[in-house]
Order: C-alpha cells, then sequence, then structure tokens
C-alpha cells in the first residue's frame, strides 16, 4: 500500500516537470489559416491518395488509369480500415502531424466542416479552383464551408425506399400511406418497415429525414444554431416513435445497421426499407435472396407528401501539407470527370456528382433506379455543416434513440437534441 | 524502504518463505543495490517511453482548454484550469448542466456501467477459473489438450471475438435459434450487458485459470497427504490449504483482471458501440474516451487522466482489502 | 478403485467435458461460419451448410493488398521478440524485487503497476507522433516496445510472486557445492520456476499477438501483424461486412497458436514439473 502512496507523490511531482515532454501537445492546425495554404500550390510529382479500404471495383482501375497516363507523377493508393470512426481518427492524427505523406484524401461529407476548421483542407481557390458546371448542387454545397470550396464532390449517395412490387401495387409517398399497407404486411406475415435505427451514424441520417420529411430542420443555415426543437421536427420523429410502438416497425429493427435491414428484406421479411442503392443490385443477383425480380424502389416517403433523404457520398480534399498540390488538384479533376463518373457508377455502384451520368441510356439500362436514385439526391438534405459535427450527430443519436426506445417522448427528444446540439455548437 | 510493507501484494508471502530477510534487518548492501538498480532499469525505461510519456502529457494537456472556432477556424483554447475536469465531474458544459446527448451528461453512468462490468466480469471468472483450474490441476488423460482446449478462447483476437459473440448474440443469430428466443440482444439493457459479460468472461477466465493453475502447481502433493493424515476433510484442505497458497498468483490474476475491465474498450465498441437500453447502457470509460477525442484532444486527456484516477482509486482499495487479509493468519499448512 | 474415487474421477471428467465444450462450442461455430458461403451469412443450422473454401481464399486472397500469409508471419515474428525480451526483462525485474534489498523498491512496484491503468486508447496518438518523430513509422520496434511494455506489469508481478514461493535454499545448497550466484540462478531456480515462467510467457505472446491498436497505426504493410490484417477485410461492395472471411482468419490465426500451445505444454511444463516441485 505504500508503494501506492509513493506513486501518488511521483504523479504530483510529474506535474510539475510535463512542460517538458508536452511540446507537440494535441490539437494543431488551427490560426485563422494555415501558412501550409501558400506552399507547394505550384509543385508536382508523385502524390499519395488516401481514402477507406476499398470494396468497389472501381478505385484501383481508375488510378492503375491516372498512373498510366501520368508516369511522373503517380498516385500511389493508401487504404485505411473499413471503419469510417477509424479513418477520420487516422485522418485526424495525420493532419496533426503536419504529415507530407497524405496528399490527397477522401472525405466523408459530414467531416469536411471540422477539417477545414482545423485547418487540414487547402482552400479550393484561385489556381486551385475546380468548375462545379455540371455537377450536382447539393454535392457541391457539402462540400463548402463558411462559402469557400474546401473539397471536392467525388461521389454521392441519397436513400430510397425498397418495396415488393410483388405486393404493393403503387409505392406510398407518405409516411401514412406506407404504414397503411402494413395491412399487406399483415397478410403475408412479415415485418412491414425498417431502416438504420442502430445507434450510429444510420440513426442520425434516419431520424433526420424523419424530421426534414416533416417539414422539421436540424440546425439553422448558418449551421450550428439549432431549430429541432419544433412541432415539425416532433411530428417527424413521432411517425417512427408509433412505428416502433404498434408493431409496423418490428422490434429488432433497434439494432439495425444498413446490412441487417438488408438480409431481412432480401429473405423475403419485410414490405418496405429504407436503404441506400447498393442494395439493389445485390438483392435483384445474390443467390439466397429470395426477392428477385419481386422489388423496386422509389423516393422516400414524407408527412405530406414525398419526403427527403439525407445526403450521403464522398469528398475529395488536398492536404495543406502536401507538397504536390499542382499535380494534386489535377488528380481530384481527373476524379471529377464524367468518364470516371460512369466508370465509379458502373465499376463501383457508386452514385455520381454529375447529372448527366444519371441519364446515360446504356447505364439507366442497367441500373433502373438511377432516376429515382438522381431524384432522391436532388431533393436531399445535407446535415449539419459544423465543425462540431461528431459532437451534433451524438446529440442527434442519443436522443433519436432514447424516443425510438420509449424512454422519452419525440417532443423531449427534440428539445434536448436541440439543448445538445448548442452545446455542441458554442464547444462545450 | 521496507521490504514487507503491510498489505503489499508480492511481499506478504514473502515473510513465509524467507523468515531471515526481515523487517529493519541488516543494512543494506550496496553492491546489492547497485545490480538491484541494473537489472530494474530495462523496465523502467520501456515503461517510461511507452506509458510515462503520454500519461504526462495526458496530464498536462487536461489543464488546456479545448480548441473553439473563431472565425471559422479552431483557435487554440489556452489554460483552463479544472474546466476539463468540472466538465465531466460536475457535468458542466460551459454555463449550463451538461444535457442529455452530449458526452457530458453520461460520465456518472459510464463510471457506474464499468464498475459494474468490473465487479461482475471479474467475480464470475475468479469462480470459473479456479474451477478450471483445479481441474486441469488433477491427473487425468489428455491434459495438455483440455490445456490448449481451455486457451482458445483467450487466443482468438478481441476484434475477432467480439465479431463472433456479436454474430451469435445477433437477432437471428444461433442464440436466439437455439433456444427458440427472440430475444433483441443488443437493444436491450440487460441483454446487452448480459452478452458482453458472456464474451468477456468466455474470453479471459482462460487467463485466470491459466494463473491460477501455475500457482496450483508450485503445491506439493506431500502437503495435501500430510494434512490428509491429520484428518482434514476437502473442503478445510481447500481452504487452509489450497487458498493460501495460491493466494499470491490469484491475487495478481485478480489485479490484473480488474485493471483491464475497467479499461475494457473493443468488445463492447464492437458488439453494441456502448448503445443499448437508452442509448449509452453499455459504453465504459474508454468508449467515453475515445468518443472524446472526437470532439477534443484536451477535455479527452482529462477524461483519460480521471480514468486514470478511478482505476487506480479501485487497485489501492483492492490491495488494500486484499493486502490486509493476507497479512492476517499465517497458514497452518507446511510445504 | 474405491467408490470415492470413481466419484472423484468421474466428477474430474465432467469438469474437462464442460471446460472442453467452453473452449470449443463458440470456436466450433466459428469454424462453421468460416466454412459457409458469404450470402448464408446469417443461416442458423448448428452443422456446416453451403459449405466453401471461399473465405479461406478471400483471406489469402493477394489482389486487394492483403497479405495474410506475410501478416502470419509478422505476427509470429512480433509476437516472439516480444515474448522473449519481455521475459527477459521481466525476470530480470521480479528477480530483484523478490531477492535484492533496494530503496524505492515499493515505488518502482507501484509504477510498473501504475504503468497498467492508464486507459490504452489514450496511448494511440502520443505514440503515434513519438515514433512518427524519430522515424519509426512502419518498422517492426514501433509495435514490439509497446508490446513489451503492455506485457511487461503482469510479467514483473506474475514472476515476482512466482519466485517468492520458490525455496531459495537449494540456490544456497548449489552455491555450497560452488555454483556462482547466476549459475545458481539460471541453472537451478529458473527451472523451477518453469511453471510460472512458461505461463507467463504464453500470455505474454497471446497479448503481443492480439495487440491491435497501436499497431493499426503504426504498421505498414510490410510490417501489419494479423490484427491489422484481419481489419482489413473487406467485401465487394460498400456496407457489406464479410463476417465468414473474418470468422476464417480468426480460424486461421487461432489454430497454429492452439498447435505452438501444446507443443510447449508438452514439452515444457509436464517435463519440468514433472522431477521438479512436484517430486
Amino acid at each position: 500500500m505504500r508503494h501506492l502512496r509513493t506513486a501518488t507523490s511521483l504523479v504530483a511531482l510529474s506535474l510539475v516537470t510535463v512542460p517538458l515532454a508536452a511540446c507537440g501537445g494535441g490539437g494543431g492546425g488551427g490560426g485563422t489559416s494555415n501558412d501550409a495554404f501558400k506552399q507547394h500550390l505550384t509543385d508536382r510529382g508523385p502524390i499519395t491518395y488516401v481514402q477507406g479500404k476499398v470494396n468497389d471495383n472501381a478505385t484501383h482501375a481508375i488510378i492503375a488509369q491516372w498512373n498510366k497516363l501520368h508516369p511522373d507523377e503517380k498516385v500511389t493508393l493508401k487504404e485505411q480500415t473499413d471503419e469510417a470512426d477509424q479513418q477520420h481518427d487516422d485522418l485526424v492524427r495525420n493532419f496533426d502531424a503536419k504529415n507530407a505523406d497524405y496528399d490527397v484524401v477522401s472525405v466523408d461529407l459530414v467531416w469536411t466542416a471540422e477539417f477545414a476548421a482545423k485547418g487540414y483542407l487547402q482552400p479550393l481557390t484561385g489556381d486551385l479552383a475546380i468548375d462545379t458546371d455540371g455537377l450536382l448542387d447539393s454535392a457541391v454545397k457539402g462540400a463548402q464551408y463558411n462559402g469557400t470550396q474546401y473539397a471536392a464532390p467525388t461521389t454521392s449517395d441519397g436513400g430510397m425506399l425498397y418495396y415488393r412490387k410483388d405486393l404493393v401495387k403503387t409505392p406510398p409517398t407518405t409516411w401514412k400511406e406506407l404504414f397503411d399497407d402494413c395491412k399487406i404486411a399483415k397478410q403475408a406475415h412479415i415485418d412491414c418497415y425498417a431502416g438504420q435505427f442502430n445507434k450510429y451514424e444510420g440513426l442520425t441520417v434516419n431520424a433526420s429525414e424523419a424530421i426534414n420529411g416533416a417539414g422539421g430542420s436540424i440546425v439553422d443555415k448558418d449551421g450550428k444554431t439549432p431549430t429541432v426543437d419544433s412541432p415539425e421536427a416532433a411530428a417527424g420523429l413521432q411517425v417512427l416513435v408509433d412505428g416502433f410502438k404498434n408493431g409496423d416497425i418490428p422490434k429488432s429493427a433497434i439494432t439495425y445497421t444498413e446490412e441487417e435491414g438488408r438480409s431481412a428484406f432480401e429473405s423475403g421479411k419485410l414490405l418496405f426499407l429504407r436503404n441506400w442503392p447498393y442494395v439493389y443490385g445485390l438483392a435483384a443477383s445474390e443467390a439466397s435472396s429470395k426477392v428477385k425480380g419481386k422489388f423496386d424502389v422509389a423516393p422516400l416517403p414524407g408527412l405530406d407528401g414525398v419526403g427527403a433523404s439525407t445526403l450521403g457520398g464522398h469528398n475529395t480534399a488536398i492536404s495543406a501539407y502536401s507538397d504536390n498540390k499542382a499535380t494534386a488538384i489535377d488528380f481530384v479533376k481527373f476524379l471529377q470527370s464524367a468518364d470516371i463518373q460512369k466508370e465509379y457508377m458502373e465499376k463501383g455502384s457508386l452514385a455520381p456528382i454529375r447529372a448527366e451520368v444519371y441519364k446515360d441510356p446504356a447505364l439507366v439500362k442497367k441500373y433502373p433506379y438511377l432516376p429515382t436514385l438522381l431524384t432522391s439526391i436532388e431533393n436531399a438534405v445535407a446535415r449539419p455543416i459544423t465543425p462540431y459535427y461528431q459532437a451534433v450527430t451524438k446529440a442527434i443519436q442519443d436522443n433519436a434513440y432514447a424516443a425510438l426506445k420509449g424512454s422519452k417522448t419525440s417532443k423531449e427528444a427534440v428539445k434536448d437534441m436541440a439543448a445538445a446540439i448548442q452545446a455542441a455548437s458554442s464547444g462545450q | 524502504m521496507n521490504d514487507n510493507a503491510p498489505g503489499s501484494v508480492a511481499t506478504a508471502p514473502a515473510r513465509r518463505r524467507l523468515p531471515r530477510r526481515r523487517a529493519g534487518g541488516s543494512s543494506l548492501d550496496p553492491h546489492e543495490k547497485r545490480r538491484a538498480l541494473l537489472l530494474v532499469s530495462p523496465a523502467m525505461i520501456a515503461l517510461a517511453i511507452v506509458i510515462g510519456y503520454p500519461v504526462v502529457r495526458a496530464i498536462w494537456m487536461s489543464f488546456q482548454a479545448d480548441q473553439h472556432v473563431e472565425n471559422g477556424f479552431f483557435v487554440q483554447g489556452g489554460f483552463a484550469g479544472l474546466d476539463n475536469y468540472k466538465h465531466w465531474l460536475l457535468q458542466r458544459c460551459g454555463d449550463v448542466a451538461c444535457p442529455p446527448g452530449s458526452t457530458g451528461s453520461s460520465f456518472w453512468e459510464v463510471v457506474g456501467i464499468t464498475l459494474f462490468f468490473t465487479v461482475v466480469t471479474v467475480s464470475i471468472e475468479l469462480v470459473l477459473g479456479f474451477w478450471f483450474a483445479m481441474i486441469m490441476n488433477g491427473k487425468f488423460r489428455g491434459r495438455g489438450l483440455v490445456r490448449a482446449a481451455v486457451l482458445i478462447p483467450w487466443a482468438i483476437p478481441t476484434a475477432v471475438t467480439a465479431k463472433l459473440w456479436y454474430f451469435i448474440f445477433s437477432y437471428d443469430g444461433i442464440v436466439n435459434h437455439l433456444f427458440g428466443a427472440h430475444v433483441i440482444w443488443f437493444g436491450d439493457k440487460w441483454a446487452a450487458r448480459s452478452a458482453i459479460i458472456v464474451s468477456d468472461v468466455w474470453k479471459t477466465t482462460p487467463f485466470m485459470a491459466l494463473l491460477i493453475l501455475a500457482g496450483l502447481q508450485l503445491i506439493s502433493d506431500d502437503v495435501y497427504e500430510a494434512a490428509k493424515v491429520d484428518g482434514a476433510s476437502a473442503v478445510q484442505r481447500f481452504w487452509s490449504i489450497t487458498v493460501p497458497l495460491v493466494k499470491p498468483a490469484v491475487v495478481v490474476a485478480l489485479l490484473f483482471r480488474t485493471l483491464d475491465v475497467l479499461r475494457m474498450y473493443d468488445l463492447p465498441q464492437i458488439m453494441t458501440g456502448g448503445g443499448a437500453g437508452d442509448g449509452n447502457d453499455t459504453t465504459t470509460l474508454s468508449i467515453l474516451v475515445i468518443n472524446e477525442t472526437r470532439n477534443g484532444f484536451n477535455s479527452a486527456a482529462a477524461l483519460s487522466t480521471i480514468t486514470f484516477l478511478i482505476v487506480f482509486g479501485v487497485a489501492f482499495l483492492f490491495i488494500k482489502f486484499l493486502g490486509a487479509s493476507a497479512t492476517g493468519a499465517e497458514p497452518k499448512a507446511k510445504r | 478403485m474405491t467408490t470415492s474415487s470413481r466419484w472423484r474421477s468421474a466428477r474430474t471428467y465432467l469438469g474437462v467435458v464442460i471446460i472442453v465444450l467452453w473452449g470449443l462450442l463458440p470456436f466450433y461455430w466459428m469454424i462453421v461460419t468460416a466454412f459457409r458461403d458469404l450470402q448464408f451469412t446469417f443461416d442458423t443450422t448448428p452443422w456446416p451448410t453451403h459449405v466453401t473454401l471461399d473465405n479461406f481464399r478471400t483471406v489469402f486472397a493477394t489482389n486487394r493488398g492483403n497479405h495474410f500469409g506475410r501478416a502470419l508471419l509478422n505476427s509470429v515474428f512480433i509476437g516472439g521478440v516480444t515474448t522473449v525480451i519481455g521475459l527477459t526483462i521481466g525476470v530480470f525485474t521480479a528477480y530483484a524485487m523478490a531477492r535484492l534489498r533496494f530503496p524505492g523498491k515499493n515505488a518502482i512496484l507501484a509504477i510498473i503497476l501504475a504503468a497498467s491503468m492508464f486507459p490504452g486508447v489514450a496511448l494511440v496518438t502520443p505514440l503515434f507522433q513519438l515514433f512518427r518523430n524519430i522515424g519509426w513509422y512502419g518498422s517492426y520496434q514501433a509495435m514490439i516496445l509497446p508490446d513489451i511494455s503492455f506485457v511487461l506489469p503482469l510479467t514483473i508481478y506474475t514472476l515476482t510472486a512466482f519466485f517468492r514461493e520458490m525455496p531459495w535454499e537449494l540456490e544456497e545448497a548449489a552455491r555450497i557445492d560452488g555454483a556462482t550466484k547466476r549459475q545458481a540462478f539460471t541453472k537451478i531456480m529458473l527451472p523451477l520456476a518453469a511453471p510460472g515462467v512458461v505461463t507467463t510467457a504464453i500470455l505474454a505472446f497471446i497479448a503481443a499477438w492480439n495487440e491491435f491498436l497501436i499497431a493499426s497505426q503504426l504498421s505498414s504493410d510490410k510490417t501489419a501483424p494479423v490484427t491489422v490484417a484481419i481489419a482489413n477485410f473487406t467485401g465487394s461492395k460498400p456496407h457489406v461486412e464479410p463476417y465468414t472471411a473474418v470468422m476464417a482468419a480468426g480460424t486461421v490465426v487461432t489454430i497454429p497458436l492452439i498447435l505452438m500451445v501444446l507443443a510447449f505444454q508438452r514439452r515444457i511444463v509436464d517435463g519440468l514439473t514433472a522431477g521438479g516441485v512436484k517430486g
């Protein structure tokens, strides 16, 4: 016991000596603007492109094409894990160390503001500006922070309503119509509706869709003033709460991420499913799918009319610490070009950011859901664009989850959400 | 320095073994001292780099405010005094109480959950581990195979273990299937906690069993034989011979398991993401630390420091409690 | 055989069965899943169905940038070096703790224990910065040094406890017979401590084998251990987690470890204890 007491005094002692060790303490970036913004703007040379683990058949091929065209400015791919949180933390760690190894990075839509505010991302202005002509407006805005373009949209994503066309003649456009159709599910002895309700980013997406679809909103245009404490937002959330309460949404859906929902839908146990486009190809082709040829997609329902999807997707950004920014911007533009966008869609089922690609007849023939997806993305609502996104999304998730579990009312939930977003946005 | 400080885990039994090294004995031998420092220094250097440096750095950072946004960019927060500690201990978010859905609001709940996991899993592991060790210490065919089998759970990387059990306990998984149940394991508070406890106990009981087994192997059969001749029953033999003699090994195993569970991260993170129940019912302190690093390094450093102090406190009580009993009545048994 | 001893051996075997089931049942499910077609991941038939070797092919496939075979070797190397160095340092320290008298001993014991009290997740960022700055990024030592530090507290405490329990009179006896202090320790005492040392070695090796947090940040493609390789498995579609491949990888990772433990158990523990303390 004595030795613990001794250690206590040692800890106290070390407090005095710490400043020695403290140099290089966390944080970094910082400052109203980053000096690194002005450096290496015209330099060219080999670069590294960082993204989460490649799980499509497009990315490797696309990089190979670039390397063939630019033998002196080769791109090396650095793959992170496929966990979004780990990708985020890895980027922060490397930016924070002012690491010049990461030249071009793939940034989830919702991290863009945080990274921009930390001074990690090279503003795409002046010589580095991108041409936004022909790009989907929502995707372009999703890569801006405080009116400056900090990243280039590369792939987009939007939610769709999957439904069993063998059981439902016309897809519902409102929540009421959807839940009215639940009697069909009952007759067929299957569950009615599910989305992503586990407590993770998917819940933020689904709760936002319910709230936005009912005419509510999460935050004001400034990205930080909470507006979620409103009767509309509560009514939107209440739709999901009621669904759980009366069994139209199966109880097990509280643990659903994308995959559990897809599995339920493919095994024929679900009438309606909110999910991303990736499900389409799998449900249509997998040997284990029991709904081949029996399903279709529609835009998400809202309270009084067609709803609004939450916008998904990835931006590509240039690190402020890159040594070869001229090459980097060329590569970013290359990824945005119409041909590459088409390739992303064809080989990787990644939603393009150019409207024209959605209308390509050959692609539409192969992917009949493209027009629906375009509608979804064009009407999609972005999640709050705020440097405090991590805290904001927790505020949404925690309180929405509590409402779905019935431990607080929708009204209390949106009130707490607003308070927590307020606290988060003031950096507390 | 007193070699036999009362209550120190490792020194307590030494008095039994080495009566000649009594407290307050002959004066210190300088050669011995130099040799000791030489032997100890590699360990201390490794620990200073890998653990000491980050700990000291975290303590320093915990007194700095997190960066905040000015004119759209993050700027350094400057000296914060105890604000980061108030954020956690008093659950203050600036001038207001932390609202539900902020990391600060869940602090005490998370402390409770972490302690709950610790008490329950370590207790179960102790009982099971002791029992496993007793059986494995017996003489039977295929001992080596059994010892290998018991190690399987410990040998599987934690991330894989977590996914395995996530899978086993999923709604459409094998547990619900075998028992014809419809339990939503990761949605309900107690079901989720039970699932995490089962996985953790499954994974780490072998650790406990193995350390206790090694302790049991030090006990000579003669001791038991002698006690048997003296007419001691099996129960008496267990409490008066086995328990006191393996106690040092058990205490070490218990202590390290306790420290580990108090810092548990992977299992609950992968299985529930800290969710279930009302939303944070399986969040441990380490999960909260990671969540907080995404909000601010300095407040996260304060939380790491608090966690460190909590673990320190538990270890202190632990040693005080177990150490006190270890210095009690001398065991009757002799080798 | 008397009734009571028959009853006792029946009880022992019942216990043995329970222990084996404990270890093997979930592992069995892991293997069944590992051999199952990805599309039937959630099939709950308790015996193998939709059997395929695809998952193992996925595990060892290199076309997606995974090099599981190399990762296995890396893990063996990192774990082996960690165990040898960690145990050597641990034996030094534990010997000093158990046998020598010197000032500050209790403080040192406390510091060693305190090293196991800081949340491991909070070590990653500072170590990342430290090792980057000194150019250790992607090197083996960037993983081995932290691994050694992680196993040291347990190693030292276990070994100290064991050393204190040992009959040191034998060491004195050996010295009277003319052995040096070092000889007496390595030839007589260390073999006697074998159960404790081997157990500690196994625990240390597995701890290093399982380490993920540090390795995920500081290893390169060439030095990545299996835990990192497993985390990098991926399906061919976003969101689709290849559980079956992860289970296959888990199987591949676990089996060599079990074989190694088996070899260790038979040769060392049983062999040494037979003629040692137990005699």
